[in-house]
């Protein structure tokens, strides 16, 4: 074929297809299902200059078009091809305050590597890894260096919420210069970075490093202060000349079907707040206990409910179900997610649905009664809406079950905040391009105003929110 | 960190109160409010309803029986010791009003949380009637504090060794009965104590306030493990409560939720009691 009639960027990206995308070395499956270390290793500096070679410096980069952040993509992994780690972290930070965490949990294959060009004829650079490779090599072998910082304006900002919406607020603005504290309510810092995300998958120490680094540029952290109970948004506008809401979506959501109060019961959230906040994983060494099942069964087809199942065989499962009314292709889990999951040994119950649960008399679960779907007319959500069978009911025997079926807005800030205006399932409702809300000086991002979503999301969100604050304190407006 | 500024045992030293140093809680906190404590990095979130603050001196109370292996852990901590974290208030304050006539209904550490609640009705001018019990007169606590906010107090053991020989359910019945003028009962104490009073204040139709201690991990509507059933709905107690309609309340599923972690509660307290005494026998 001819290459004339083809985009230069083509033309490169034809040349350059003979390195392979390389894959990151990890525990096999048969050996990580049962420790809660982290699954992949991550790119050794020889790895990460070969795959960063791969990168053909788009004139204009699409990767970057697909970036929440938009970190200068092109630009970092030149750094990298070059030998220079520290010009490419400094590069990302330029963007992103959190990138061992976005290197690591953002959806590459929808974002920067879904438009990577190379991504036509062949599979797209894998900037992810590279990220978190840039991320962990400066944590792990880096100079102790900071980004530069804006003189002080002297404007006090605060920041409600250490998960990843309140963290790039508070990255963004430190370093412009303004006083940021920020408030969490649990006792560690991260949000559903560190109650969430299972240590195998992002390992707290990492988190820790991040939320350090903010420390570092000078960015003040309040733990176990609960905003609405302990302070309430209007005496932080008396202290503070902003106040951004980043909060999350931390409402459990229920099946609403009979015996969910049976012993082994478990909404998403707790299960995995006790395994990954209280490290329940490690109990007695940790006070904290959690029903260790033989036969879980989670229930819901997302990341969260990957991450239980998971969880569930590293806890000692015998049987570790995912339990989803729909079928695979509408499962809204990361591919990678539902991979590495069936690669542990997760057994896919779909089109499946649970009417009941079954306890004896002591109040533990037995087991859930299911019936089997089948997939009918499309829905308001544009997937195929599951239909029961009837009479096909039959009998699950398990000893734990964990609903992941999604969350709600948690109403206890909102609640005792007067003047915010709310959606009908009770979100705040704030500017998309700004980030503000109807309450004067107050902001909000992330699943707070969205529902829940990714870390990425809710950081783009941050992002849109301090460019605003910024402007507000700057100009006033 | 939390410094305990004032720690005494009580009931033999199955029970502990601590003055714990908190300005920001103790300034905000109100009747009805809990705290969630831990006692160091290791330690498992433990909610506790306050039994008194001091604002002035930024202070608050809690009094709690020890049980298990983190209030263990708890009872070791001296005057000048300090909790890793202290976070609150937690929960709805009791709605307080003036309603006339009020029987106030404790038992155990119950009486620690009714105390606030009973002095906060008091102050606003109801007439008093209080029943505090114990299983035996040595275990009993706060009589002083609770006969200083009463008009009228009721004293109970289950052996007779002081005041009325049985359960706070007898006085609660008798006192009904005495005075049909009563308008509200608050009722706070083990589980099987609370669903017996509601059953006789349903009786007489007195409504019935009681606090409920769900297990938690939180403690501020994120979790759901505090669910409970409400009027046949689920409610976090977290959050929604602690205080609810006793009318209400499914006490027999909170009994059965409070058992989910018998085995592991059993384990931990076990070797940490193993661990004290390992400790003892090297000094000596």
């Amino acid at each position: 074929m001819s290459t004339e009639n083809k985009a230069p960027e083509e033309v490169k990206a034809a040349k350059k297809e003979k390195i392979p995308r390389q894959k990151m070395p990890e525990q096999p499956p048969d050996v990580r299902r049962k420790n809660f270390e982290e699954v992949p290793y991550g790119y050794t500096p020889e790895l990460a200059m070969k795959e960063a070679e791969r990168c053909i410096q788009c004139k204009d980069p699409r990767c970057r078009q697909g970036c929440p952040v938009e970190i200068d993509i092109p630009g970092f992994i030149r750094f990298i091809k070059e030998g220079d780690f520290e010009g490419a972290i400094r590069k990302i930070w330029e963007k992103n305050s959190l990138p061992a965490v976005c290197g690591r949990v953002c959806p590459q294959e929808i974002q920067c590597e879904g438009l990577c060009i190379l991504g036509k004829k062949d599979e797209p650079v894998a900037i992810g890894n590279l990220e978190r490779f840039a991320a962990d090599y400066q944590r792990l072998h880096g100079r102790d260096i900071l980004p530069p910082k804006a003189a002080p304006t002297g404007k006090k900002v605060a920041v409600v919420g250490s998960g990843p919406a309140g963290l790039t607020v508070a990255g963004d603005l430190i370093l412009k210069g303004h006083e940021v504290t920020i408030f969490e309510a649990l006792h560690a810092p991260g949000g559903v970075l560190v109650y969430g995300i299972p240590e195998f998958r992002l390992p707290k120490e990492i988190v820790f490093h991040e939320c350090n680094y903010l420390k570092r540029l000078g960015v003040k952290i309040e733990l176990s202060q609960v905003i609405g109970r302990s302070e309430t948004v209007d005496e932080l506008l008396e202290r503070f000349d902003a106040v951004f809401l980043g909060v999350g979506a931390g409402l459990p959501i229920f099946l609403k079907i009979p015996g969910e109060h049976y012993i082994g019961v478990y909404s998403a959230n707790e299960y995995l707040t006790r395994s990954n906040l209280m490290k329940a994983y490690d109990f007695p060494n940790y006070d904290t206990p959690i029903v260790r099942g033989k036969k879980v069964a989670t229930f819901g087809g997302g990341n969260v409910a990957m991450d239980a199942a998971r969880t569930a065989l590293r806890l000692g499962a015998e049987h570790s179900y995912i339990i989803y009314r729909r079928g695979r292709e509408e499962m809204p889990a990361r591919a990678a997610e539902i991979h590495h999951a069936e690669e542990e040994g997760v057994e896919f119950l779909l089109l499946t649905n649970p009417v009941r649960f079954l306890g004896n008399e002591e109040g533990f679960l037995t087991g859930v009664e299911c019936l089997r779907m089948e997939l009918g007319e499309p829905d308001a959500s544009g997937r195929r809406r599951p239909v029961p069978i009837p009479g096909s009911e039959f009998t699950i025997e398990i000893d734990t079950a964990v609903i992941a079926i999604g969350s709600g807005a948690n109403p206890l800030l909102t609640k005792s905040t007067p003047g915010l205006a709310l959606n009908k399932w009770g979100y705040i409702i704030a500017d998309p391009k700004t980030g503000k809300t109807m309450k004067p000086r107050v902001w909000a991002g992330g699943d707070i105003v969205t529902g829940a979503a990714t870390v990425i999301l809710a950081m783009g969100a941050g992002r849109l929110a301090s460019n605003s604050i910024h402007d507000f304190l700057t100009y006033g407006w | 960190m939390f410094e305990i500024v004032e720690r005494q045992e009580m009931a033999e030293g199955t029970i502990i109160s601590n003055w714990i140093k908190a300005p920001k809680i103790a300034r905000k906190a109100k009747p009805g409010q809990f705290v969630i404590l831990r006692a160091n990095e290791k330690g498992e979130r433990i909610p506790l309803t306050m039994a008194d603050t001091d604002p002035e001196r930024g202070l608050i109370n809690i009094i709690y029986m020890v049980v298990g292996k983190s209030t263990a852990l708890f009872k070791t901590l001296k005057v000048g010791d300090s909790y890793q974290d202290v976070i609150g208030p937690l929960g709805q304050p009791t709605h307080l009003e003036k309603v006339g006539k009020v029987i106030c209904v404790g038992g155990g550490t119950g009486i620690a949380v009714l105390y606030p609640i009973t002095r906060g009705l008091k102050q606003l001018g109801n007439y008093v009637y209080s029943v505090i019990g114990a299983r035996s007169k040595n275990l009993l606590i706060l009589e002083d504090k609770m006969r200083a906010v009463s008009d009228e107090l009721m004293i109970c053991t289950d052996d007779g060794t002081y005041g009325h020989k049985g359960f706070v359910t007898d006085k609660l019945k008798e006192t009904l009965e005495r005075d049909k003028d009563i308008a509200l009962a608050v009722c706070i104490g083990p589980v099987p104590m609370m669903k017996f009073c509601c059953k006789i204040t349903k009786d007489f139709g007195v409504k019935t306030l009681v606090s409920l201690n769900p297990i938690m991990v939180d403690g501020t509507g994120m979790c759901g493990c505090c669910r409970v059933q409400v009027g046949g709905e689920m409610k976090f107690a977290c959050v929604d409560g602690p205080e609810f309609d006793g009318h209400q309340v499914d006490f027999d599923e909170l009994s059965l939720r409070l058992r989910s972690y018998l085995p592991q509660e059993k384990l931990s307290y076990e070797q940490f009691l193993a661990s004290q005494a390992h400790v003892c026998s090297c000094k000596t």
